[in-house]
């Protein structure tokens, strides 16, 4: 696919991570997040065990800690949410700093922070290793029917195209004078909305017709296969059964 | 600081990681992290999720045949970028558009179902927006119930309201304003049987259903507009009310409904006599 420009998400490397087959990152990244959420939230020294383990995989990859952190950000509206946690919760009242709150909710707020961090982290470690494109082809590989993988081909392909349209229609507006301050303006930013719906689907119809015309037949071709050795597999399997460890070993403490 | 800032074309992506989420107001709709739901329930939901999308496939080749790749492909571009359209609440706060109903009644339900998970897909997998274990969950919450309620109330309504645009854009408004608290209600239930905090239901309820009745307000008036102008320009774009469309008949001289004066065949393209003068600027050719 022709994007303009590499995908900011993605940080171009060749360790080990990166060279891993997507699928086994995929299936790798799954398994660790539904331990992590499967693991007892009152063991902290695990979750202190899965930081480590992804850690070391940032550590692999060469992904640099400042970036993991800055992209971390996008989980602060649950954390904020998590803070409110022992405020609302019901059950025992312990104090903390002088203030009474639920101990429930402290263990619940701890629970949503360790395990939603952890998936953040896990999600954009993957990302980071992965190019888009790539990852989808892990997903098909994975036996995702190809007609979702190929709707998120175009939506990738042609996100960064409709929301520029949607971009010079701000400006658009912006320039005409308009901003809009409360409820009674959304009929303008909804205007917007319907113009930029017909545009996509209208470039969609194009889209559609340009690929009848070069032989489109309702399936993508394969151009280039990702399959997986067994040594590929296990060296995935690494973090999942080092984490299965750390969750067993939770359980029967 | 409720208006889509980009500050450049490459910046894009940066707008979803960034701006929503670092102002810290912005009521960010039912995205679950992981955690938030328990394991059994988070994988529970996920097999109803797998069931719904498979039922849609299954939908949308019939609703679009070999097209369905491009054109559902630009229709989920389309909500992942709509849905970076905030719009203001209350004080303070602002909600932006889930697009379920949207999507629904512009490209039929099964199409949007697709439209709505795979954004919610791509969302999870590379911006680390929703859990990946939630990913289920936000499945059944944002793209299976918003479509389910919103497209069905929607085609109810059209079928006892008249025949008109005005009661197309009624419908829109009703469904939409529905299904976004239908969409916090069935959080609710989940958090209610899976929820891993002690925060008790009733509190969860009142707060989720609260907010987004407010929300709903905003999504209701936004898709019953963009519904209506996508109807007044290209009326067979819209699916859910596409038999209101006329079909096109061909007049010819020598009948009475022929023109007077010499042209006589006045069948144009599909659509073409519904476009308004007011429309938008056709769109530029490239593909």
């Amino acid at each position: 696919m022709g994007a303009g420009h590499a995908h900011r998400l993605y940080v171009p490397g060749a360790s080990p991570v990166h060279r891993l087959p997507p699928q086994c990152k995929l299936v790798a990244v799954l398994a660790f997040v539904l331990l992590v959420v499967a693991t007892p939230r009152e063991r902290l020294w695990a979750f202190a065990g899965y930081a480590a383990l992804l850690a070391a995989v940032a550590v692999a990859a060469r992904v640099p800690l400042r970036l993991v952190l800055r992209r971390v950000v996008i989980e602060v509206p649950f954390v904020a949410f998590a803070f409110l946690m022992p405020f609302v919760a019901n059950g025992e009242r312990v104090r903390v700093l002088g203030v009474a709150v639920s101990e429930n909710g402290l263990w619940g707020a701890w629970n949503i922070l360790a395990k939603g961090t952890l998936g953040v982290v896990a999600s954009i470690l993957l990302a980071a290793t992965t190019e888009p494109r790539v990852l989808l082809l892990g997903i098909e590989r994975l036996r995702m029917p190809q007609l979702i993988t190929q709707i998120a081909t175009f939506m990738l392909r042609y996100g960064d195209v409709v929301t520029a349209e949607l971009a010079r229609m701000r400006v658009a507006r912006a320039s005409r004078g308009f901003e809009a301050r409360d409820l009674r303006d959304a009929g303008v930013l909804a205007k917007s909305v319907g113009a930029l719906f017909l545009r996509s689907y209208e470039r969609g119809e194009r889209v559609h017709l340009a690929m009848v015309s070069r032989g489109y037949d309702g399936r993508m071709p394969v151009l280039h296969d990702v399959g997986a050795t067994a040594a590929q597999w296990s060296l995935a399997a690494a973090l999942p059964l080092t984490a299965a460890l750390v969750t067993l070993a939770a359980w029967s403490v | 600081m409720w208006q889509l800032r980009v500050p450049c074309n490459c910046h894009a992506y940066a707008l979803r990681l960034d701006l929503p989420h670092s102002t810290g107001r912005t009521v960010r709709d039912v995205h679950v992290p992981d955690g938030f739901i328990n394991a059994p329930v988070s994988v529970a939901a996920g097999a109803v999720a797998v069931a719904g999308v498979a039922v849609a496939l299954r939908g949308a080749r019939r609703e679009l045949d070999d097209r369905t790749a491009p054109l559902a492909g630009l229709t989920a571009a389309f909500v992942f970028a709509a849905q970076m359209l905030n719009f203001p609440v209350a004080s303070g706060t602002s909600g932006h558009l889930l697009g379920g109903t949207l999507a629904a009644i512009l490209v039929g339900p099964y199409t949007g179902v697709l439209c709505v998970s795979v954004v919610l897909l791509m969302q999870g997998l590379l911006f680390a927006d929703g859990g990946l274990t939630a990913l289920g969950v936000n499945i059944v919450n944002m793209a299976l119930v918003t479509v389910l309620v919103g497209y069905g109330l929607f085609r109810l309504l059209l079928r006892v309201l008249p025949k008109s645009p005005a009661s197309v854009a009624g419908a829109s408004f009703t469904a939409a304003v529905v299904s976004v608290p239908c969409s916090a209600a069935v959080f609710t239930l989940v958090y209610a049987v899976g929820g891993t905090t002690d925060v008790s239901v009733g509190k969860v309820a009142a707060a989720m259903i609260g907010v987004h009745v407010l929300i709903g307000i905003g999504e209701a008036l936004i898709t019953a507009v963009t519904v209506s102008s996508v109807l007044a320009v290209r009326p067979d774009l819209v699916y859910g009310a596409r038999d209101l469309v006329k079909p096109l008949e061909l007049r010819r001289t020598g009948t009475r409904d022929g023109a007077p004066g010499g042209t006589p065949d006045r069948a144009s393209g599909p659509a073409g006599d519904a476009r308004t003068p007011e429309g938008p600027e056709p769109s530029g050719a490239s593909a």
